[in-house]
């Protein structure tokens, strides 16, 4: 009854306090940010070679001339990347189900799974661009793919697919035996306990890691260019090799970030709670 | 023999080395409920996911409805679907609805076209002072509520038998009582159960029979009031006199 709008003094003398520390931190990053940033910054620009640099890594004039060119090339970077991200999401959950199961009739299924995640993904990846690039053409089997493009977005899928399994495959094992338990209990089978209970908890999870690995895959898709096609990363290249100066790798790096950052954006929201299942 | 629903004979069951049940006999007669008693690890919990086919048994048989069901020639699912288990844990379906939790079995397992299901569901929910939650995730509920929602997703199946697995054990105390009411209400329309339970007044109250749990065998069975009261056996007593102290009775 006594508990009026009255401010003991008491409080505000803790909510002053409060206050002074909050902004003495800011106070602190603000100077400590400045301190860092602008030293780096000083040391690279005072630096004796920094007007070479700068002519020769951040042309205006050669940026200008060469990103159209550069960002047309990217779009074939977009293109592989969305077509082999659908792949790989099917894939790996494809090998990750049949490694998971425990019928005995997809034993060979099973060891075939464990065997595609060993080599796909102990490889490494531009060695599997090589290999499947170079390598499929030149069995000159008739109906076999020999766009590098294609090939390219072969070896991709194939690693790829063999790191998200286990992502997967960790998040299915990551749920709870009494959710299998309560599903069977309920008259599911296993293989509905598996679509309806368990796998939407466990995707929930993964998640964060999938979206990890996408943004991995997005620069990957750079590594196409050793078979040829033209995409952003070649076409800067070619355009470097011409003009003798760096800065269209500069336009493809930015470009890379346009895509990469706003991925990892989304994946530090959902890791802080929004895909969080118990 | 006639009219029991469930028939427990000579089950045994081990874990590794650890022997958890060495032959347990247990007869469940249609629209009874017998109160399984017991210490922990006893073999509780083992027995009801034996009688569920949640864990194969080493020896013995189960027979629901006289039929054996512990057979490996037998269906394990179409038996499943014809008891009802309900988890200490809960064990909810926390990606789905309470009202999800309890059609699942319906629709996926009994073919029951979506919106009977639901409607029955509701009508459960409802029964079970759950009006007005049907569309919150288990976590938005307390765990007497989580606990009656487990309970109607074992009962929506309309089962043969239910197995109640400890089912208060979880729960703060100030919220055993309404579990314990969802279970009256089930008794009170004839359902056959096994209870697993540490609440002796509530076994009293509700079981016809109290089966005592001891290393893996029933070592004495009967009535609660003589079990309870008048126990035979020094185990039994050893038993409820810890619980008595414990002031558990």
């Amino acid at each position: 009854m006594t508990e009026t709008a009255v401010i003991s003094d008491r409080r505000l003398e803790r909510e002053a306090a409060r206050r002074s520390k909050e902004r003495r931190g800011q106070a602190i990053a603000a100077i400590s940010t400045f301190v860092v940033v602008g030293g780096i910054a000083a040391l690279v620009l005072t630096s004796p070679g920094w007007p070479t640099v700068q002519e020769t890594f951040f042309s205006w004039s050669v940026f200008k001339e060469s990103f159209p060119d550069v960002l047309r090339g990217f779009w074939l970077d977009v293109k592989l990347f969305v077509v082999v991200e659908v792949v790989v999401l099917v894939a790996g959950l494809l090998v990750a189900l049949v490694r998971t199961s425990r019928a005995p009739a997809l034993f060979p299924l099973r060891l075939l799974g464990t065997v595609f995640v060993d080599l796909f993904r102990g490889i490494p990846t531009i060695l599997l661009v090589y290999l499947v690039g170079f390598g499929i053409p030149a069995l000159q089997l008739s109906g076999l793919p020999t766009d590098p493009v294609v090939l390219g977005g072969i070896a991709l899928s194939l690693s790829y697919s063999a790191y998200v399994a286990e992502v997967y495959r960790a998040g299915i094992g990551s749920v709870h035996r009494g959710q299998r338990d309560a599903a069977l209990a309920v008259g599911l089978t296993d293989s509905q306990a598996m679509r309806h209970v368990i796998l939407p908890q466990a995707v929930r999870r993964v998640a964060p890691p999938l979206l990890n690995d996408f943004v991995a895959l997005q620069k990957d898709v750079a590594l196409i260019s050793i078979l040829g096609p033209q995409e952003a990363f070649r076409i800067a290249q070619i355009a470097q090799g011409v003009n003798f100066n760096y800065t269209p790798l500069i336009a493809a790096a930015l470009l890379y970030l346009a895509v990469t950052v706003p991925l990892a954006r989304v994946v530090d929201r959902m890791g802080g709670g929004g895909g969080e299942v118990r | 023999m006639s009219d029991a629903v469930l028939e427990v004979r000579g089950v045994t069951k081990a874990f590794g080395s650890r022997q958890v049940l060495r032959g347990v006999d247990l007869t469940v007669t249609e629209h009874r409920a017998v109160a399984l008693i017991g210490a922990s690890g006893s073999g509780k919990s083992t027995l009801l996911r034996c009688i569920d086919l949640l864990e194969d048994i080493d020896d013995g048989d189960v027979f629901l409805d006289g039929e054996v069901i512990t057979d490996p020639a037998v269906e394990t699912v179409a038996i499943r679907r014809r008891l009802g288990l309900v988890f200490q844990a809960y064990n909810l379906f926390p990606h789905m609805t309470a009202l999800q939790n309890v059609v699942l079995g319906d629709m996926r397992a009994h073919g029951v076209p979506r919106r009977e299901a639901e409607e029955r569901g509701r009508a459960l929910l409802a029964r079970f002072g759950l009006e007005g939650r049907e569309d919150d995730r288990p976590d938005n509920l307390s765990g007497g509520q989580q606990q009656r929602v487990a309970i109607a997703r074992a009962f929506s199946g309309r089962p043969r038998a239910l197995l109640l697995d400890e089912v208060t054990s979880a729960l703060d105390p100030e919220l055993v009582g309404e579990v314990l009411a969802a279970v009256r209400d089930l008794k009170a329309e004839g359902m056959t159960m096994v209870i697993a339970t540490h609440e002796m007044s509530f076994a009293r109250e509700v079981a016809d029979e109290v089966a005592f749990l001891h290393e893996g065998r029933i070592v004495e069975s009967g009535p609660p009031e003589r079990v309870l009261t008048e126990p035979q056996r020094p185990e039994t007593r050893r038993f409820l006199s810890r619980l008595l102290e414990a002031g558990r009775i």
